[in-house]
């Protein structure tokens, strides 16, 4: 009875929430929004080095947004890989043998890799870019880790480290570079512009996919564990 | 009321839902879930509504963008806490566990309580 | 030069923290205490650059809102952005003694405290509602990966708990950010300030605002929504707590602020700045209280936090509708409370981190016949305690002093009580602290101690915490300096 209760209550609370919001969003539709962003980026687009706009806006107009984001990626794998056990990947209960699996392994891998390089290539005048590629590629990699093949680079270590660095170090330096330069922070020479950001785009997807296969693999747990301070352990 | 619009609406009504299943629900992935239920909809407001004229607007799709990568950045490292969580405790919810049971042997009994 | 503190004040916690991750924790340590120094001299440098010549917008790449993103880079700003290094250099250069170096997953908390540095100084410059969110999110995550490193079951619990609250708050603001670029067409906060004071209000934009406040008080702990900071923050190891509860939970508590005092005016309500300094007052005596009925020392001060961080939400009532010069004196309390709770309470995690490392445990009653062994930190931890309970000439009392001040001058007297028995009930847990610590009868003799260094740096900021009621003035000028707008 207390249990029908709260759902009740609870149900009643979030669907006043809804239609709230549904009210807002019915409201603000009526109305025209007083600045014109839009027009304001197709008049800058030239100036930003890449015909698509969405690529303009997360890695020139925005890009503070963008090295903040890969940071938010980086500290993920990070906390992940420090959970990990060392040798999770000799874990012989993460192996799957699966004829099927293999089969489409040999089919999906080099296909998913030619994928992934052209959604990073199209990145500049079409959808795509350094995160759908870096996910693709990390998808790959998840099934080929599932398949048995080991990666050595994604053990704990200096290299798996280096790999999660990488693109946020060259995004990094490109920023320091232009303060350096004389511009503001994160404000690219005109004429580097396109290839500064295609050097950018294909770090970040190798980071990427090494953030998200890293974060894949060292979901297993270690032994060593730390007690409360105070605590004996 | 363009299609653009709609897409608002119906992240209106996955947002509502998503709270529901947030608040309601103990397991930790289907809250997990739930939470990547709301964020869906926050997304597909930010784009339908300012798409509600029909003219596409990069702006939004980019700020998606950039919100996706940090909600799986979210939503992977929660993954990861919540299964060495349960490897640790064998729990799948954060209800705190049966009374002295998870308690270290050394602890003598008499200390515990409200202070003096 | 400004152009160059700002680069350097954006790049090194960044370019440390990528640093840190390819060392281990011995070297991560030593490249720390250089970037802590250039962190401490840039915010220094950036500080007097601003008490000198005036705020100013700084363009990221060039390009000026609504299409790029702005800094505002102003006295507010960089009084919590000196705050954030002196606290943040205190924590850092306390955890590089106290943390155990043959762990291996310590290594990977230099990056995650930079990473935490860099939120916080994005969240303090940051202009652009949509940046802000990322900048959360950066404190976030970085501060739940410090709470679960290397911890068991029960942290994993805190960790998750705080991950879960923190998301949801998140998303709540980014929903309110959505719905007023739906309105506005813009994500600059100046922005937005502008058009809504130029034209009419629409009534339909309170909910974003409440949205909006609702997810960075979820993020804050208000009353009643403080379930997930006690255990997340008492957990900790003592660094990490102090750094959380000094500096964390004031990055989404300034975004409010920022939101309320641009916008709030407009679209914002008596009703809503009253329902939301009750819901403070009751903080402060809730969590006073279950600060004192606390079994474990952490857990006293996470409470604490609590209680303390009630205090800061009387802002919200204290400059709705009442006159430019009051709501300037409430925004003084406010700003020096923040720093005065930032410094004592760093102090205070440090103090009891100290404290537990001596008797080996971590409940108030384990403390009996400490004050013999451990005199110093123990007195840290009460000169930081003097701070919270406000009495002069304490940070602590000049804040309390000016809200008390903006309650009457605003004809709002009721807050009068909230302040005086927050402080007497803060007054009844620091003490149940110090009796437990001076109770000779004790069944053990074994203190471990801690190095000379690691009961100095809390001293320090307990002393910093002390002294703040003396400079206050200072302080506060630069704080209030006009914002001239002039982009550079």
């Amino acid at each position: 009875m207390r249990r029908f209760f709260g759902v009740t209550v609870l149900a009643a609370v979030c669907l006043a929430f809804a239609g709230a919001l549904m009210i807002t969003v019915w409201h603000i539709s009526g109305t025209q929004a007083p600045v014109d962003l839009p027009g304001l980026l197709v008049e800058n687009l030239e100036a930003s080095g890449v015909e698509h706009p969405i690529t303009a806006v997360l890695l020139n107009f925005r890009s503070y947004d963008t090295l903040l984001e890969i940071g938010v990626l980086v500290i993920a794998g990070i906390a992940g890989i420090s959970m990990a056990k060392t040798t999770s990947l000799e874990d012989p209960l993460l192996r799957t043998s699966d004829s099927l699996l293999y089969a489409l392994q040999r089919w999906f891998v080099p296909l998913m890799l030619v994928l992934a390089g052209y959604l990073l290539w199209a990145g500049s005048d079409r959808p795509g870019g350094a995160f759908q590629a870096g996910a693709v590629l990390a998808a790959s990699g998840v099934m080929m880790r599932l398949g048995g093949i080991p990666m050595e680079f994604l053990r704990p270590g200096v290299l798996l480290r280096l790999g999660l660095a990488l693109g946020f170090s060259v995004f990094l330096l490109v920023a320091v570079a232009s303060a350096l330069a004389g511009d503001a922070f994160l404000a690219y020479p005109e004429a580097f512009n396109k290839p500064l950001i295609l050097v950018i785009e294909t770090v970040l997807t190798f980071s990427i996919a090494m953030v998200l296969l890293a974060l894949f693999v060292s979901a297993p747990v270690n032994g060593a564990e730390e007690p409360e301070e105070g605590e004996r352990g | 009321m363009t299609s653009a619009l709609l897409y608002a609406f119906a992240g209106v009504a996955l947002c509502g839902i998503g709270l529901f299943g947030f608040l309601r629900l103990q397991h930790l992935l289907r809250k997990l879930m739930a939470f990547n239920l709301i964020g869906s909809g926050v997304f597909l407001i930010m784009v339908g509504l300012a798409q509600r004229n029909g003219q596409p607007d990069p702006v939004p799709q980019a700020l998606v963008l950039t919100g996706i990568v940090v909600a799986i950045a979210a939503t992977a490292l929660a993954v990861v806490l919540i299964r060495r969580y349960y490897h640790l405790s064998g729990q799948t919810t954060l209800a705190e566990p049966a009374a002295k049971s998870f308690r270290p042997k050394a602890r003598s009994v008499n200390r515990e309580g409200a202070p003096e | 030069m400004t152009l160059w503190l700002m680069a350097g004040l954006l790049f090194t916690p960044l370019a440390w923290a990528v640093l840190t991750l390819l060392l281990d924790f011995s070297k991560g340590r030593v490249v720390t205490w250089l970037g802590i120094l250039v962190q401490v001299l840039v915010s220094l440098g950036l500080w007097a650059a601003v008490a000198s010549d005036g705020g100013f917008l700084y363009l990221l790449g060039g390009w000026q809102a609504p299409l790029g993103i702005e800094l505002r880079v102003d006295g507010l700003a960089v009084t919590f952005v000196l705050l954030t290094a002196l606290v943040a250099a205190a924590c850092g250069w306390h955890a590089s003694i106290y943390l155990d170096p043959g762990k291996p997953w310590h290594r990977y908390f230099w990056p995650l405290f930079w990473f935490l540095w860099a939120g916080l100084n994005a969240v303090w410059l940051g202009g652009d509602l949509f940046n802000l969110y990322v900048g959360l999110e950066l404190i976030s995550l970085a501060a739940v990966g410090l709470v679960a490193l290397g911890g068991q079951a029960d942290a994993l619990r805190a960790a998750i708990r705080y991950l879960m609250a923190a998301l949801l708050g998140s998303l709540a603001y980014l929903l309110g950010v959505a719905l007023i670029y739906g309105q506005f067409g813009t994500l600059s906060l100046a922005g937005v300030t502008e058009l809504i004071n130029s034209g009419d209000v629409q009534s339909g934009l309170t909910f974003p605002l409440i949205l909006m406040l609702l997810g960075l008080a979820l993020k804050t702990a208000l009353f009643p929504m403080h379930g997930w900071l006690p255990p997340a923050h008492g957990i900790a190891k003592s660094p990490v707590s102090a750094l959380l509860s000094a500096l964390v939970v004031k990055a989404s508590f300034y975004i409010a602020a920022r939101l309320w005092l641009d916008l709030g005016g407009d679209l914002g309500g008596y009703a809503l700045a009253q329902l939301i300094g009750v819901l403070g007052s009751l903080a402060v005596i809730w969590g006073s209280w279950l600060a004192f009925r606390q079994a474990k020392l952490k857990q006293v001060v996470a409470y604490s936090s609590v209680a303390q961080i009630g205090y800061l939400f009387l802002l919200f009532p204290l400059t709705w509708g009442v006159t430019d010069a009051i709501s300037q004196q409430a925004q003084q309390g406010i700003t020096l409370q923040v720093v005065s709770h930032a410094l004592a309470k760093a102090a205070m995690f440090l103090a009891a981190g100290n404290l537990i490392m001596s008797v080996g445990s971590n409940r108030v009653d384990a403390l009996a016949g400490v004050s013999r062994f451990l005199p110093f930190s123990l007195f840290s931890f009460g000169l930081a305690g003097v701070s919270l309970m406000g009495l002069p000439p304490t940070g602590g009392f000049a804040a309390k002093w000016l809200l008390l001040q903006a309650s009457l001058a605003s004809g709002q007297w009721w807050w009068l009580g909230v302040l005086l028995a927050g402080g007497l009930l803060s007054a009844a847990y620091v003490f149940r602290v110090y009796r437990a610590s001076f109770i000779e009868a004790t069944d053990t003799d074994q203190f471990y101690h801690p190095s000379r260094s690691l009961e100095v740096i809390p001293m320090i900021l307990a002393l910093m915490s002390l002294g703040l009621g003396l400079v206050a003035e200072p302080v506060l000028s630069v704080m209030s300096l006009p914002f001239e707008g002039a982009s550079q």
